[in-house]
């Protein structure tokens, strides 16, 4: 069947099995030659395609809570959006979460993704007590940090390619509502933005959107949101503090037409974005699927980009090369005319894991339509962010080279034996991976 | 607050039919053989549902356990899905009869062994249902198929048989035949999607069959008429047909 993730490109051919439990993930895992494990597809490239595709959408049941200490085990294909409905109102919340929450368990873990809360949580690995991984001759491991550190440093993050996680122990977070006090700010050019993330440190969480078109004086200009989960006294009367209203969603009904989305259009949506938010600070209490996932709002909202698909292109660099990095390439983007709408800003805080994204200084994460102009933008980008010591993200990206990769993650060849370790063979194997020569 | 025992409860169609009991608050009991996964299943449904939910062993080829695994219930279940299956390979049947037997014995004997015990409680009782989950695959014998098809289609004799007796103890037997489902036993099959159906649409459908004592139930209602045609066909012209 055509298979492809969020970004609707490359689409390929695969043979797509399925499996729930362990059992049956052994016999499917020790029947392939070749296989990638995939969650809900969120990824925006080739990192979760490959010829032989295993899905995890199956093998997705809550298996215990304890709900004194908020710990939760489960199947690596329960989604966020699962544990977020049966939890919350118990008073649990995700440790971290990525902004949309239709990703697996499992794919959170691979990924080693982060939030809006990274300076503070660090990335989701971090809150997973114990997870079993299926390697590829189909021992089934347990590991922790403490318990084979190795297998559990190289799988988080690791980008499915040691083994199958088939089912993880969470630490969730105590709330006492379902509510977030949130906070808009304004900022006018990236020197504001960047002061205004200096100060809000003490924020559990913060985030900004950026205008990436925006040129001179006003580059940089953007809108931060941070907030807390409100506490119970924060709340007006009536509300119930646990009850999360279920939300409708609009749907995108189909792949439009490419056209749709040129400069103009991503223009006329920045300055109305912008304009919405009052001048300087602005404070509400919004429900945290709000706050959390604005754009889960609008389902399959990746068809507006239209048959040729998109990708996202995030990179952080180190703080000190956040400033003048930053204006560069924002400059050279806007110069494109290629950028998105959607370009997200964040302070990250400490490096941590093996070949995790994160590390402390700036990510920005953008959309770009996919182009016959595009890659070459992207590969000037690249030595933008690589020469000053940044990296890109895996679980964006479609067209990263193998020396790319090798310059922004130190410990690619380190992750690189790992690998050879758990799967000799190479049995795991993505697109991705095969062009990063892992 | 019904209680639900689960036959094959491993299966796709068995799981997603004990959550939609489980959402109504009725409690479930899943049996089959791999009691480990079956517990997690078990422990998913208390989760999610806040439903009461537990796990026992049931070998449908152990005839000899089906007794005591009937007895030891308790309390004895309202509801009886009878749910495990076994597809084999139909080649694999045609050159060892092992397989043709595992087969038969999995779909066909197996089931009237513990069918035969439920129904004589059901019968004491007076009430009860316990619904059947068929297959189109046994309205007509084909050459792709033909050893799970007479398997099934022997099943569906029987449970109208049984339909027939119980109707006079006030107990209820429903047929729910399914066409394609997608289900770990057609994975990796070319399934034409228009006729597929999901496991939920059929957990519905044997929810709806047993809550209004509804006797046959094909899933995905065109099934009834492709069904009508490919029954309808002169034997001398089906058997040229090859399929
Ligand atoms: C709208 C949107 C917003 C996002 N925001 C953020 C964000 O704020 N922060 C962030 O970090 N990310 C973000 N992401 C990216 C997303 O969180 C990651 O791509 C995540 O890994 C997707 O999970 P998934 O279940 O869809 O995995 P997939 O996309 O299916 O797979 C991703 C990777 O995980 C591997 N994998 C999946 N399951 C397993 C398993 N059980 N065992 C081993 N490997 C496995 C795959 O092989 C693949 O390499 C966002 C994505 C979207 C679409
Ligand atoms: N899928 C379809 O297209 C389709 C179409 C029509 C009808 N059906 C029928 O629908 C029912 C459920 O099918 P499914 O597709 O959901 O099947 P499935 O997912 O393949 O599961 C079949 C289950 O049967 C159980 N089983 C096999 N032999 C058993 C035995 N001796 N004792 C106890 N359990 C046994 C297995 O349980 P363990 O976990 O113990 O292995 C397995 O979980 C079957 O009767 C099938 O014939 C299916």
């Amino acid at each position: 069947m055509k298979v492809s993730a969020w970004g609707n490109y490359p689409v390929v051919e695969a043979e797509v099995r399925e499996f729930a439990g362990v059992e049956e993930a052994r016999r499917k895992i020790g029947a392939a030659r070749r296989m990638i494990p995939q969650g809900l597809a969120r990824s925006y490239g080739d990192s979760a395609i490959g010829e032989a595709i295993l899905s995890t959408l199956k093998n997705n049941r809550v298996l215990a809570f304890d709900e004194r200490r908020g710990v939760v085990r489960v199947e690596s294909g329960v989604s966020l959006a699962e544990l977020v409905e049966i939890f919350a109102p118990r008073g649990w919340f995700l440790p971290t979460t990525p902004g949309t929450k239709f990703v697996t368990v499992g794919g959170a873990i691979a990924s080693d993704v982060h939030g809006k809360n990274h300076h503070v949580a660090g990335n989701f690995s971090r809150h997973v007590v114990e997870m079993d991984v299926a390697l590829a001759d189909g021992a089934v491991v347990t590991c922790s940090p403490e318990r084979e550190p190795n297998l559990f440093h190289a799988t988080a993050g690791g980008m499915g390619l040691t083994g199958v996680v088939l089912e993880a122990t969470i630490q969730l977070q105590p709330i006492e509502t379902v509510f977030i006090a949130q906070e808009t700010v304004k900022a006018a050019n990236l020197d504001e933005i960047m002061t205004i993330f200096e100060e809000s440190a003490s924020y559990s969480n913060s985030v900004a959107w950026i205008d990436c078109l925006a040129k001179g004086a006003s580059q940089g200009r953007s809108l931060m949101m941070r907030g807390e989960h409100a506490k119970r006294d924060e709340l007006p009367e009536r509300r119930d503090p646990l009850w999360l209203k279920e939300k409708g969603t609009i749907a995108v009904p189909f792949n439009f037409p490419g056209f749709a989305l040129n400069s103009l259009s991503i223009k006329l949506f920045n300055e109305l974005y912008y304009r919405k938010a009052p001048s300087g600070l602005d404070t509400s209490i919004v429900d945290l699927e709000t706050f959390y996932y604005p754009l889960d709002a609008v389902h399959r909202w990746n068809r507006i980009y239209g048959k040729r698909g998109f990708t996202q292109y995030q990179f952080v660099l180190p703080k000190s090369e956040s400033r003048e990095g930053l204006k560069k390439i924002l400059g050279r983007i806007a110069e494109s005319g290629q950028g998105s709408f959607l370009a997200v800003l964040k302070l990250c805080g400490k490096e941590t894991g093996l070949i995790s994204f994160p590390m402390e200084g700036y990510s920005l994460a953008l959309d770009f339509p996919i182009t016959r102009n595009l890659f070459p933008l992207l590969d000037e980008l690249d030595e933008m962010v690589h020469e000053r010591g940044g990296r890109i993200y895996l679980t964006k990206d479609v067209r990263l080279s193998a020396e790319s990769f090798d310059r922004g993650y130190p410990n690619a060849d380190l992750f690189r034996e790992l690998k050879r370790r758990y799967d000799p063979d190479g049995v795991f194997q993505s697109r991705q991976s095969k062009r990063l020569r892992i | 607050m019904k209680t639900v025992l689960l036959l094959g409860a491993g299966s796709d169609i068995a799981r997603a039919t004990a959550h939609e009991y489980a959402k109504r608050g009725d409690r479930v009991v899943l049996a089959s053989r791999s009691i480990e996964d079956l517990e997690k299943t078990a422990s998913d449904i208390e989760h999610r549902r806040g439903a009461e939910a537990t796990a026992v062993r049931f070998d449908a080829l152990d005839y000899e356990s089906h007794q005591a695994f009937y007895d030891a219930l308790d309390p004895k279940p309202d509801v009886v899905v009878v749910a495990f299956g076994y597809l084999g390979e139909q080649r694999k049947g045609q050159a060892e009869f092992d397989e043709a037997r595992r087969i038969i014995e999995t779909n066909y004997t197996g089931a009237v062994s513990i069918c035969e015990i439920v129904a004589a409680d059901f019968e004491k009782r007076g009430e009860g249902t316990i619904v059947g989950i068929a297959s189109v695959a046994g309205d007509r014998g084909r050459q792709s198929n033909y050893l799970y098809g007479s398997s099934k289609a022997a099943f569906d004799a029987y449970l109208s048989g049984l339909r027939n007796r119980l109707f006079k103890a006030g107990a209820h037997v429903a047929t729910v035949k399914p066409g394609f489902v997608r289900t770990k036993m057609t994975e990796g099959m070319p399934l034409p999607g228009p006729v597929t159906a999901e496991p939920e649409r059929v957990a519905r459908a044997v929810l709806k069959a047993e809550g209004r004592r509804k006797n046959v139930v094909y899933v995905k209602g065109v099934w009834r008429q492709i069904m009508g045609i490919v029954k309808a066909i002169p034997e001398p012209v089906f058997k040229r047909l090859g399929m």
